[in-house]
Order: C-alpha cells, then structure tokens, then sequence
C-alpha cells in the first residue's frame, strides 16, 4: 500500500534541498545575476561534505566546507559576470561544467568510502504529537529540514520588509537609480551571488549527508539544480511559492519510488509493477512537471504583467546610460 | 573600428593554454601528476594513426553537436538540449531498423538515407516541443531545452529495456551490416593502409554541415535574420522579422542537426541502441561553440581537439579530468572574451576623443 505520511514526510526532506538552492538562486536573481551552475555547485557541495565526513568525521564541518566551496565557485561567476560583463548564461554553464569535473576528479573513490557520519534525525517533542502533521514535519528530520522552515519565512521577510532587501530589490531593477542614490550595485551583486553559492552548497551537503546519504558521481544531484532554477521563474522571485514548488517536488520524487512497489494500486493491479519499464515515464514525470509549471508560470507572469527582476542578465556598467 | 581577424582566435588559444595550466594545478592537488597526465593525453589522442582515427571517430558526433549549438548561439537562443536531441535522434534511426520502418534487406543506399531523415526529424521534433513553448509563452529554453534531456534518455531506456531489448538485456539486438555507415577499414581490400580504421562517413556529414551552417549564417537571408535577432531582438522586431517562426525553426533546425549526429553515432560506431551512446556529446557542444566563437570551420578544429580529450580520458585517473578540463576551458574562454571588448572600448574613447580635436 501506498504510505502517504511516508511520502510527504519524505518529500519535506527532499523538498529541502531544491529549498535551499531556489531561495539561494531566488535572492542572487534578485540582485540582477542569474546563476545558471546550481547544479555543479551542488554537486561540489555535495562532494565537499561527504569528503569531509569521511576523511574528519565531522559533518556539520562538512556542510560549513560544502557551503564555502560552492560559495568559491559562485565568486568566479561573480567576477566574471559582475566586472568582466561576460554572458550570465554561458557563464552559469561553465560554473556548472567546472564544479560537475571538479567533484568529480576530487570526490574520486568517495563512493567506497564505508560508513560515515551524517547527520542527526530529530523529532521535536511537543509538535511531533500532532496528528497527521506531526509525523509529516516534526519526526525523524534531519536538522537542515527545520531550518528550511525557518529559512523561507525569513528570505520573505528580508526581501520585502528590510532595508538591506529593499535595496537588494533596487539593485535587480534598477541599479543606476540604485547607485544614484549610493548603494555600491557591484558590491551587493557580490554578496548575493556569494550568497545564492553558500545556499547551493548547503542543499548539495544536505543531499550527501542526510536525505540520499553517499557520493554517487553526477547521480547524487541528478538534475536537482535545475530543476531549483525551474522553481524560481515559477515562483516568480518569491519565496514562499518556491518553498510550496520545492516539498511539491520533493514529494513526487519519493512517490515515483513508492509507485512501483504495490501490487495493487487503487483496487487495480498496478501496471508499475508488472510493466517494470513503465517506470521510466515515472521518472520523466519531474523533469516534465518543470516545463509544465514554467509554462504555467509564464502565461501568468504575461497575465499580470509579472516577470523578472528587470536587470536581471544585464551587467551594470558604472556611467553608462540606461539600465 | 573593430578587432583584426587574428584576435579572437588568439583568445580562444590563450584562453586554452591558461585552462591547462589551472587544470594542471587542479591535478597536482588531486594527488596526481599533471605533466604525466598531459603527456599521456596527447599520446592517447594524437600519438599514432590508430589513437588518431579514434579521436576522430568521437570528434566525428562532437563537429555536428557543435555546429548545432553553434548555430542556435548565433541567434541567442539557449539550446542546451543538444544531449537529448542526440538521443532522440539516436533512437529515430534506430526505430528504422528495428521498429521496423523499412525491411531488413533494404539496401544501404535507401536505408541509412531514411535513418538520416529519421534521426533529423526526431531530434527536430525534439527541439521543437521548446521551441513553441519559447516563441508562442515565453517559456525559458534554457531550462526546457535540459529537462527535455532528462526525459530523452529516459525514452530511450524505455525501449532499450522494453520493445527492442535483446533477450532482457539492457540493449538492442545488432544492427544489420547494410544500416553501418560505410568506415574507412571496409576498403582495406583495396587499400591496405586503411584496415583497423573505423573512421566512418559520419566526419563527412560534420564537414558538409559546417560548409552549411556557413553558407546559412554567413551568405544566406535567413543567417542575415538570425544574426539580427542575435544582436538586437528588438531592432530585428521593428525590421519586421518573424521572431516566432524564426525561433521555432531555428530550433528545429538545431535540434535536427544534433540528432543526425545521434544518428551517425548509432549507424557509425555502436550499430545498436543502448543507454550509454553518448560521452557526454551534447553538453561537449556547448563548449565547442563557444571555443569555437560559434565559426562552422572553427567548430571542426576544436571538435578535433575535444575528441582527442574524450578519446585520452577514457583511460585517465581521476577519470573526471576532461570533464572538468572542459569545464575550466569554458571558462578561461569566457574570462578571456573581455580582453576582445576591452580593446574594443578603449579603441572607442579614442575615437570620441580625435573627435573632440
């Protein structure tokens, strides 16, 4: 039988590492910078935490390395799309290229590494009680997961009722009038794209140390980064509909795995588990609910006059008209 | 006043020679000896006539992947679906020989023309599903275009272990000798030196396709469109140009020549359809583009020199080094673009400044 505690209690695991790395990419966007190399930055982060597991034993020093490496890596993009004004797209995809070889010639013989320490699971007493809830969000989580819930509410918060997030915002859509009134546009791209780094980094750690523990190559992340910069033009830069789009994703991942286990499925015999390949659609279903929801996202985005951050993709250049 | 001719091709070297010095360092941190590894990397790639034939044999898919990706560049359309336009055009050829479209006995010179048409009509069908959805809602190719990979690989998993799998196992049954390409060691009756090459038809489709892509984007009406939306989408709009059909067509297009390149690779060199066809071929072409600077002829050259890194790597510990080799290149290639517009702007203050005299 399908468990549908089970599912979304997985999926609220799951769901926080795409967390991480949209709200990650949701607040270096907002500065004007898109980061197209997520899914390598993960990886390296992935790889940088489950080395230092293995190699330290420790693996909260291991999520603060993944964190610093993926940061590392965003810094390149920074410098070379901030000062040397290059292409935000080919460069997100060289970031990319650089940390899925780079994880993969330094997390080489990673994968037979044994046992290795992870991350906790811990329930939280009081809330765990509650019924339904209770074992979907409060039980058995590792602790990344709470800080997920802390995590949205707060980017939310920071972005549009703090003054930091104010000229954060001013920076993604209009940097000169932003830097007329001196707020440093090269200065706060930085940060929010070293920040977008250390968020990608941390949902790699998550992965390899608590939701899919181990180092799998490429496989560990298996498109996850991609998927997050999806969630972010769907949840139109906003935190909270990402968070909603990443436990959404994180669900369905565990629920393609659970489909193919029963023999029934709803009084039915369950064609997954007699047609073995049909599962091969099941596993399309993620990528193809992407495309789906970003064309969802967009005939909104066009309905309400919504879209992206206007100078997002286009290098501010000090003294230059316009933009 | 713009760049001499020279310059953006001694980038593209500098840029090179910059890559494998970091990734170099990269290798010596990694635990491993970077001159040995390099040393081993030209001997495994271009040391003899049979490592060479290899490494073209892998440039033979790399030249039409990049000249896909090259061609969509040209006109700032992101396709990053390369990779599954490769397999879907990997899987129409197949579906020719083993659905089947066409007898068995159907002599070559009918059936690798239908596989031809099938893998470029399959990828182009495959390039088109982002197409529409970027000309008609505006939806991000860039994403479209990857997830699109995603789900090619799983179509063709689908059939590898369902409809054309061999008693079970995870590939199709061979194909028949009149769907291989025709390969250079098939003359060695004829000309003795040839035997043991399996250099296939395949680098010819490459070579006529950069003449092609040239002839498009350089000579043609429709290449003087492509490069106007390229350089100024709303300029090109308010010349009238048909953005929607054009970026429709343009992905068809793309997509249809990185499927023919799966298509050369299945008919070429693994005469069967499996999971693993591609070293990573099609995001290989984004890079080749890009080194190449998005130039068809350019294209061929680089494609040469990737080969050449995939041919080498196979045997190379840590076995990720030409994968992120590729990566650093990309990179110094880009870093390096701002020397070309640097120039560029100094050259123009100068004007402005003569101008003021």
């Amino acid at each position: 039988m399908i468990d549908w505690i089970v599912i979304l209690q997985a999926g609220v695991a799951s769901g926080t590492v795409l967390l991480f790395a949209a709200v990650g990419e949701i607040m270096a966007e907002r500065s004007g910078v898109m980061n197209l190399g997520i899914e390598g930055m993960m990886l390296i982060g992935a790889m940088t935490a489950y080395k230092t597991a293995v190699m330290l034993g420790q693996p909260w020093l291991g999520l603060l390395f993944a964190m610093l490496a993926a940061g590392a890596l965003s810094l390149l993009h920074a410098v070379v799309t901030i000062h040397f004004q290059a292409d935000q797209v080919v460069s997100g995809l060289a970031i990319n290229f650089v940390g899925i070889g780079l994880s993969m010639v330094l997390g080489e013989g990673l994968s037979r590494a044994g046992a290795v320490a992870l991350l906790p699971s811990i329930s939280v007493p009081a809330l765990s009680d509650i019924p339904i809830l209770g074992p979907i969000l409060f039980t058995n989580h590792n602790p990344m997961t709470y800080l997920g819930y802390v995590l949205t509410p707060a980017a939310w918060f920071y972005i549009h009722r703090t003054r930091p997030g104010l000229h954060l915002r001013a920076v993604g859509e209009h940097p000169a009038a932003a830097d007329a009134l001196g707020i440093n546009v090269y200065r706060l791209r930085y940060q929010y794209v070293f920040v977008g780094g250390l968020l990608a980094g941390l949902a790699g750690g998550t992965i390899s140390l608590a939701v899919s523990p181990g180092w799998f190559s490429e496989l560990t992340t298996s498109g996850q980064g991609w998927i997050a910069v999806g969630l972010v033009i769907f949840a139109q830069w906003n935190p909270w509909r990402a968070a909603a789009g990443a436990y959404m994703f994180g669900a369905l991942r565990r629920l393609i795995l659970d489909l193919q286990g029963p023999q029934t499925l709803l009084w039915f015999a369950n064609p997954f588990y007699y047609m073995p390949k049909l599962g091969f659609f099941l596993q399309m279903l993620p990528y193809a609910l992407v495309i789906l929801i970003l064309f969802i996202g967009s005939r909104e985005a066009l309905k309400k006059r919504m879209g992206a951050p206007a100078a997002l993709g286009v290098p501010y250049i000090r003294g230059e008209r316009g933009m | 006043m713009s760049a001499p001719k020279w310059l953006p091709a001694l980038t593209s070297i500098g840029s090179l020679i910059v890559a494998f010095i970091i990734g170099g360092v990269v290798i010596a941190i990694a635990g491993g000896n970077p001159f040995a590894t390099y040393a081993h990397l030209i001997k495994a790639a271009f040391g003899d006539i049979g490592v060479f034939n290899d490494t073209l044999v892998k440039a033979s898919p790399l030249i039409l992947v990049g000249l896909a990706c090259a061609l969509a560049f040209r006109m700032k359309l992101w396709n990053i679906g390369a990779e599954g336009q490769f397999f879907l055009g990997a899987w129409g050829a197949s579906a020719v020989v083993l659905a089947p479209l066409l007898p068995r006995d159907t002599p070559g010179v009918i059936m690798i023309p239908a596989m031809m048409l099938a893998g470029f009509v399959c990828g182009a069908l495959w390039g088109l599903i982002p197409g529409l959805l970027k000309a008609k809602f505006n939806v991000n190719e860039i994403i479209t275009t990857l997830m699109m990979n995603y789900i090619a690989v799983s179509w063709v998993l689908f059939w590898v272990f369902g409809e054309w799998s061999e008693s079970g196992f995870q590939m199709s049954p061979m194909f028949p000798r009149n769907t291989w390409l025709p390969r250079l060691t098939d003359y060695a009756a004829q000309i003795p030196q040839f035997a043991g090459l399996t250099l296939h038809l395949g680098i010819l489709f490459g070579v006529i396709a950069s003449v092609v892509v040239w002839f498009i984007i350089s000579r043609s009406r429709w290449g003087y469109e492509i490069r106007l939306i390229g350089d100024n989408k709303q300029a090109a709009r308010y010349a009238g140009v048909n953005i929607v059909r054009n970026t429709v067509l343009m992905m068809m297009v793309s997509g249809g020549i990185a499927g023919l390149a799966g298509m050369a690779e299945i008919a070429g060199v693994v005469h069967r359809l499996q999971g693993a066809i591609s070293n990573n071929y099609g995001f290989t072409g984004i890079i080749i583009a890009w080194l190449a600077k998005l130039n068809p002829f350019a294209v061929i050259l680089v494609s040469v020199l990737f080969g050449g890194l995939i041919q080498a790597g196979r045997e190379i510990q840590p076995s990720g080094v030409p994968r992120m080799l590729q990566g650093i290149i990309l990179f110094c290639v880009i870093a390096s673009d701002v020397l070309l517009r640097y120039r560029i702007r100094i050259e123009r203050r100068i004007e402005r400044r003569i101008e003021r005299l």
